[in-house]
């Protein structure tokens, strides 16, 4: 523990009382579980009837199916994301006051708006007829479009500006520099945040229940509501089941990130990777307040933001 | 840091394995097997499929077109609109009156695209054409018609309760004061129950059968909704919940349709008529609702169109 | 126009609703989140383990299933019988307070090593090391990430609304099935969301502004 800023290292009698704690603390988590799976078990939880449901080649194609339309609407709405993000960060970064004040106003009101209601208005049909699939994928993509656009600018920003400079020197053009130079290494340097906002992205997935999109969430209610077994509701069966699916996922999308951070540190190439944005650095769903959002991700050392507070993201 | 990684692989392992093993496992159906809604009686119905039919309406012609009439069903009402979420497919009264108006446009069975389509959720996919018909214990009323049109009714069922069996103090809708009593959002019972006259504490949710499964964890005393339905659900938890008191209202059932569709309204009501005639309807209802205890009335007049 | 003069007392209760929501699941999302930050950086490995269990599964779940939990597995196993709001503000407490924790965390690691053990080794005490050094630091650099992670609450509150919990949310759907014109219920209702989230973004700044220092 001498690595913690609060605590030395423990000295003789610090251990004794570390070690009691720790017994106390072990008795206390393990009581509280045991006391959950004993109220679960007397509730018949646990009854192997209400988990064998699984077993039925039905419910597993079912729960496939499912996943993959997850899936499926998780890659369409991330690829347009990144899409939307780029457009509306060259729009942020225009040297065209119009052009940029338009992204400003767009990015900050997708970002304060629920996006449960942009999904909801989007299906009914506030532009043209949507499908529920493309009414999913288009709200995810707004929105997390503009949480990318401000992680992108914020990459941009922390590349030296002399490189910048150097390239213009070079008689390069706008695009040539913003294509070339810019954002290969805006991307580079945020790429481990970017993979953290495409977590909220898959998470988000979710929330297409509410317009009909059979996603993995909506299915999982279905088959609680419609398979009782012996008077039982399975809910805490499948809700097990698919959280531990979206569990997996979505920590496997994570270490993805903290992997490719680590491995960035190690090479030199003058910027920073940012951190694995620890999420509650890109809190994702969460996370509206303007330019805070991505900054925080930054590795401590610089701001890439105009907002030298904004870097507290410093992980482990 | 390991540990994180350790969690990840774990889960991971979990979800890869329940995937993995997608195919295989065993057949049929998983969960209780009342009587009925498993589709086992429906087996024996069929309906002569028109060859020749035609209907002077855009809808129409587009599902000619693609060869496949999408129908918005409901899929958590045993006996009356239910999927059966192991082999997908549909069973109930509702499913039944769909597949004889399809088989009149000249739609087989196997020809209907079914969406399940949630109460709250209606009118939008209906007027949004994400559907061609609704058929989902939709019950007609002007406030509906202001958006949708609809063809019916082809029942008559009735804002009754559903309770415990051990529930004393519930008989009927004047006794609910105080009590929390549950429905979906956008229903007309629950509009109902909640006048002052009534006076009870609603739940909100958006199915129904979520709102049989808080009363069967105690958080709710009472659900409200069509008797049919409530029916369903009291057959399908056999020795837990029971039906109190006459029916409070009256909910006719039709199909719903996009606006001003006239041809299409008029076919589907001239489909239902038909099998109302030839017995077809009755066999449905006597293999559907039939089993839940309802009893079997003769169809009601049509209303819409007159 | 007339969507808004219509409903202005549905409106109201949708925007009371909302603020509601917050404001309670951001109390109990704070008190977990110190807790469970306290459990993170504790000296104590059980406590350590629970927390980076609690952080990273309350996280990695998508908040609408927290919601099938809180609705239908918690009145099961613990306590039937209970309102809605408190389900809906549980729910939401529980997912938020993972994010503060963490948040907390890494405000508590911005204090450099140096001053800490610095501080110990001119003979303060764990609680003097904490109020003087550690904690006056570790709160500037948290409050940015703080007005993000509430104004996140505030919109995730939107959920809730499809849970039994009268919100913006709910007037949304209520108003557009009633046949309003979905345009004009989606401006009033983020100008709605857009006055919160302003108010938390204020007042965070004025809390930033008031805890500046010269450094």
């Amino acid at each position: 523990m001498s690595a913690s800023v609060l605590f030395d290292a423990p000295g003789p009698k610090a251990k004794v009382r570390n070690r009691i704690y720790s017994v106390v603390g072990t008795a206390a988590v393990l009581g509280l579980f045991v006391w959950v799976v004993l109220r679960l078990n007397e509730k018949g939880e646990f009854e192997g009837a209400l988990w064998d449901i699984f077993n039925y080649s039905g419910i597993r194609d079912n729960i496939f199916e499912a996943l993959l339309a997850t899936l499926k609407a998780f890659v369409f709405a991330g690829v347009l994301s990144l899409v939307f993000a780029v457009v509306l960060c060259v729009g942020r970064l225009s040297d065209h006051r119009p052009v940029r004040w338009a992204s400003v106003i767009f990015i900050d009101l997708f970002r304060s708006i629920p996006l449960l209601i942009t999904i909801f208005a989007l299906w009914v049909g506030i532009v043209g007829d949507m499908t529920p699939f493309w009414a999913l994928v288009v709200g995810l993509a707004i929105y997390n479009g503009c949480v990318q656009a401000e992680v992108l600018r914020a990459g941009v920003n922390a590349v030296p500006k002399g490189q910048r400079e150097a390239a213009y020197a070079l008689g390069l053009t706008k695009t040539q520099v913003t294509a070339g130079i810019l954002f290969p290494q805006a991307v580079r340097s945020m790429l481990p945040t970017i993979i953290s906002q495409l977590v909220v992205t898959l998470k988000d997935t979710s929330l297409g229940y509410l317009i009909l999109y059979p996603e993995l969430l909506y299915s999982a209610r279905l088959i609680a509501n419609n398979t009782p077994v012996n008077g039982t509701y399975p809910f805490v069966q499948t809700v097990t089941v698919v959280g531990a699916i979206y569990i997996g996922l979505c920590l496997a999308l994570s270490s993805l990130a903290t992997w490719i951070e680590k491995r960035g540190r190690r090479t030199k190439t003058g910027i920073a990777v940012a951190a694995a944005a620890e999420p509650a650095e890109a809190p994702g769903v969460l996370d509206a307040a303007a330019p805070e959002g991505p900054g925080r991700a930054e590795d401590g050392s610089k701001g890439p933001d105009d907002d030298p507070k904004g870097t507290v993201g410093k992980s482990n | 840091m390991k540990l994180r990684k350790s969690v990840a692989l774990a889960a991971a392992v979990a979800a890869l394995s329940l995937t993995a093993t997608a195919c295989g496992g065993k057949e049929g159906s998983a969960g209780d097997k009342p009587k009925g809604p498993d589709g086992k009686d429906t087996k024996a119905l069929s309906y002569t499929v028109k060859k020749d039919a035609s209907v002077d309406s855009p809808v129409f012609k587009d599902a000619k077109k693609r060869g496949k009439l999408v129908i918005g069903a409901k899929a958590d009402q045993p006996y009356l609109g239910f999927q059966d979420q192991s082999t997908k497919e549909y069973s109930g009264f509702d499913i039944e009156i769909a597949k004889m108006i399809a088989a009149d446009l000249g739609f087989s069975a196997k020809q209907i695209e079914w969406k399940t389509v949630d109460s709250g959720a209606r009118e939008t996919t209906v007027s949004k054409g994400d559907v061609d018909l609704m058929i989902g214990t939709y019950t007609i009323n002007d406030e509906r018609k202001k958006q949708i049109d609809f063809a019916g009714p082809y029942y008559h069922a009735g804002a009754s309760l559903l309770v415990r069996k051990d529930e004393k103090d519930i008989k009927g809708p004047e006794t609910v004061r105080g009590k929390k009593v549950c429905s979906i959002v956008g229903s007309t019972p629950l509009q109902n129950i909640k006048k002052p006259k009534y006076g009870a504490k609603v739940t909100e949710l958006s199915k129904y059968s979520e709102c049989v499964a808080q009363m069967l964890n105690n958080q709710v005393d009472a659900v409200t909704t069509d008797d049919a339905i409530l029916m369903g659900y009291a057959a399908q938890n056999p020795g837990k919940l029971k039906v109190v008191g006459k029916p409070f209202s009256a909910e006719p059932y039709g199909v719903g349709l996009k606006k001003g569709d006239k041809a299409l309204q008029k076919a589907v009501a001239d489909a239902i008529k038909a099998h109302q005639e030839n017995g077809d309807y009755k066999k449905a209802f006597e293999a559907t609702i039939g089993k839940s205890g309802s009893e079997y009335k003769n169809p009601p007049a049509f209303t819409d169109p007159k | 126009m007339n969507v808004l003069t219509d409903n202005l007392s549905l409106f109201r209760e949708g925007f009371i609703g909302t603020v509601e929501l917050t404001v309670v699941s951001g109390i109990i999302a704070m008190v977990l989140g110190v807790i469970i930050a306290a459990f993170r950086v504790s000296p104590v490995p059980p406590l350590r383990v629970f927390g980076t269990l609690w952080v990273n599964i309350l996280r990695n779940t998508p908040l609408t299933l927290l919601f099938l939990v809180a609705f239908f597995i918690l009145p099961k196993i613990l306590f039937p019988d209970v309102d809605s709001f408190v389900l809906g503000v549980v729910a939401l407490g529980f997912y938020t307070s993972s994010f503060i924790a963490e948040a907390l965390r890494s405000g508590i690691n911005t204090v450099p090593m140096g001053q800490a053990e610095a501080a110990r080794a001119i003979g303060m005490s764990f609680t003097q090391v904490m109020r003087v050094v550690v904690l006056p630091q570790a709160t500037r650099a948290v409050i940015a990430p703080m007005g993000s992670i509430f104004i996140a609450l505030t919109k995730n509150s939107a959920i809730a609304g499809g849970f039994d919990n009268v919100d913006l949310f709910n007037v949304t759907k209520t108003l557009s099935n009633d046949g309003y014109d979905i345009t004009m219920i989606f401006i009033w209702v983020t100008v709605a969301y857009l006055i919160i989230t302003y108010a938390i973004n204020g007042a965070f700044r004025l809390l930033e502004h008031r805890m500046e220092v010269a450094r």
